[in-house]
């Protein structure tokens, strides 16, 4: 690499983190506002016009807040804690293409691209679902080591409770990542981008992968209802009991990257990225608007952000063993399941379409025996 | 399989209602710009009333600081000089304090007035920054020279019925619930109509035990 190279990636990081941190103040406000009007209020609005300074003020209020530490802390780790967990959420946002340009790919198709080819993606390395998935499973780490080292029970309680749910909810993470990586045939996020070009998108084709990978990032965003860590209700501030002023805001600023993060996933695997709709680049009367731009990604994100408040607003959190069984009796076997029926899509060589049909089949067959099953045991055993 | 997906079909309505919900009107007042209209007779800060000649209505009687079950009433009575008397009795309040952080607003000191001097009004917006600003003294309660009012006890919800003509329970005999004044308190037990009877021995006792 040149040093011209390595200044371009560094441009580029430090605007993506930038731009993150922004997000994250704004999507405090947003999450805010929104709730509010789901709950018939207005929200935060005195702070500038319709309180749109309304993040700064806060971010101000917990710069100048003291910075308390519980005696039975153990300092260096109670300090890491928030660091990590904050570093871990910005850097996975590094493999995410927001913008790219397929002109390479068609260049030197299948090799990744040079970095002054991917116009808006910090890193575009081959491996980078495997990146992400391992980047974001360290995040458990900021939320274990800072409940445990407060010194608190209820706060070890958190992330006790937090480190067995990420386990749980990784794997069916990444079981539902796979069906559409196999479809592609690549780890690489632009290479998925890319390929959803002149197809139907993956969420069309994968529609039980797609919900279970949104159901599995909710968890593994520790979002409500999956918001166990945290639990207001039954332990304090669960995880971050012990953390005021800006640490405190280290969390969560950690819990809004991943949400953008995971939402970034989500529209560049199932969604199809930066493309305006399947087959776009064909399309005609499309001149004066461009077929694949970062606004189109952005969107996309913002609706899977909608719907992060929207369920918040929506569902009461899950008991603990609800969650469990939900984890590994539903999500993993379903996960399983749709990657044993893509391996053999993938074989066959079908259709979008058909894997779609197949699927939602699959999906009916198991209705259809589940409920007939009940009936059945219903008249056995009255 | 079927469960799961009846609880998303369940998911769906779930989020179907919050959806509607986003729809809606917000409910809230923006408090010190927008301000909620209060009913006519809600209890707020007291009032001391004056006649239209000027003079105090109180005439220094004790009976609301003997009724205030919150104790947050405190009076001292002083003998009106024969010259210019400060209000229509033989006495008048000289010293009148309320303390609006014990009162409890359940107007019972309007309802012990025989004079009608002591009135709940509407403000409600008390708010201080100590407690010694809100100890309100005779000063700060009573309304100022020349004005002459009677405060929220001149509204009715509802309105009294049109066919009372006296409306002094203890005259008429029946109580309607359309004055208050001493000698209502304590006949608000009776039924419209009703003649007041006076209690016998025997029931009294009964009531007692």
């Amino acid at each position: 690499m040149t040093v011209l190279e390595v200044a371009l990636v560094a441009a580029r990081a430090l605007t993506t983190a930038v731009v993150l941190l922004t997000a994250f103040a704004y999507m405090t406000y947003t999450e805010r506002r929104l709730v509010a009007v789901f709950q018939w209020r207005i929200g935060p609005n005195r702070a500038g016009p319709f309180g749109l300074l309304q993040p700064l003020a806060d971010g101000l209020k917990l710069l100048f807040k003291e910075q308390l530490m519980p005696a039975g802390a153990r300092p260096f780790i109670y300090l890491a804690a928030p660091c990590i967990s904050l570093i871990v959420a910005l850097t996975s946002f590094s493999v995410i293409p927001v913008q790219l340009d397929p002109s390479a790919f068609a260049q030197q198709p299948g090799s990744p691209n040079p970095p002054e080819r991917h116009l808006w993606q910090i890193a575009d390395i081959n491996v980078g679902v495997l990146f992400l998935l391992g980047i974001t499973s360290l995040a458990v780490y900021g939320i274990v080591l800072g409940g445990w080292s407060s010194g608190n029970k209820y706060s070890l309680i958190g992330a006790v409770r937090s480190s067995a749910q990420m386990v749980s909810y990784e794997l069916a993470l990444g079981a539902a990542l796979l069906s559409p990586l196999m479809m592609v045939g690549s780890l690489s996020f632009s290479q998925v981008a890319v390929y959803q070009e002149g197809q139907l998108w993956l969420g069309i084709a994968q529609p039980m992968a797609f919900l279970l990978f949104c159901i599995a990032a909710v968890a593994e965003t520790n979002r409500a209802p999956f918001d166990l860590p945290e639990a207001e209700q039954e332990l304090g501030a669960g995880f971050h009991t012990e953390y005021s002023g800006m640490r405190f805001a280290l969390f969560f600023m950690a819990e809004y990257v991943a949400m953008i993060t995971v939402s970034a996933v989500a529209t560049t695997v199932f969604l199809g990225g930066p493309w305006l709709f399947p087959g776009a680049s064909r399309a005609p009367l499309m001149g004066w608007l461009p077929t694949y731009s970062a606004i189109y990604f952005l969107l996309k994100i913002a609706f899977f952000m909608f719907v992060f408040i929207w369920l918040r607003a929506t569902l009461p959190r899950f008991r603990y063993d609800q969650l469990m069984r939900i984890g590994w009796q539903v999500l993993l076997p379903l996960a399983l399941l749709n990657l044993a029926i893509t391996a053999v899509g993938v074989v066959l060589d079908w259709t979008h379409l058909q894997f779609m049909g197949v699927v939602l089949s699959v999906v009916l067959l198991l209705y259809a025996f589940g409920k007939l099953n009940r009936r059945r045991e219903v008249e056995a055993h009255g | 399989m079927d469960r799961v997906v009846d609880d998303l079909i369940a998911l769906g309505k779930g989020m179907s209602i919050t959806f509607k919900n986003l729809l809606e009107k917000p409910v809230t007042k923006q408090y010190p710009e927008e301000k909620r209209v209060v009913p006519k007779r809600t209890r707020g800060r007291h009032v001391l009333h004056r006649y239209s000649d000027g003079q105090e209505r109180c005439v220094g009687c004790l009976l609301c600081q003997g009724t205030c079950p919150a104790g947050a009433i405190y009076i001292e009575a002083e003998e009106n000089s024969k010259e210019s008397p400060t209000s229509k009795g033989e006495r008048f309040a000289k010293v009148f304090d309320v303390d609006l952080l014990r009162c409890i607003y359940c107007g019972h000191c309007e309802m012990a007035c025989p004079t009608n001097a002591i009135t709940l009004e509407n403000n409600t917006a008390l708010a201080g920054y100590s407690r010694d600003s809100l100890l309100m003294h005779k000063e700060d309660l009573l309304e100022p020279m020349g004005q002459s009012t009677l405060g929220t006890t001149e509204y009715w919800d509802p309105k009294p019925p049109e066919t009372v003509a006296d409306r002094v329970p203890a005259q008429t005999g029946t109580f309607d619930g359309s004055a208050t004044s001493a000698a209502a308190v304590g006949r608000g037990d009776l039924k419209l109509g009703q003649k007041p009877l006076p209690p016998k021995r025997g029931e009294e006792e009964a009531q007692d035990a």
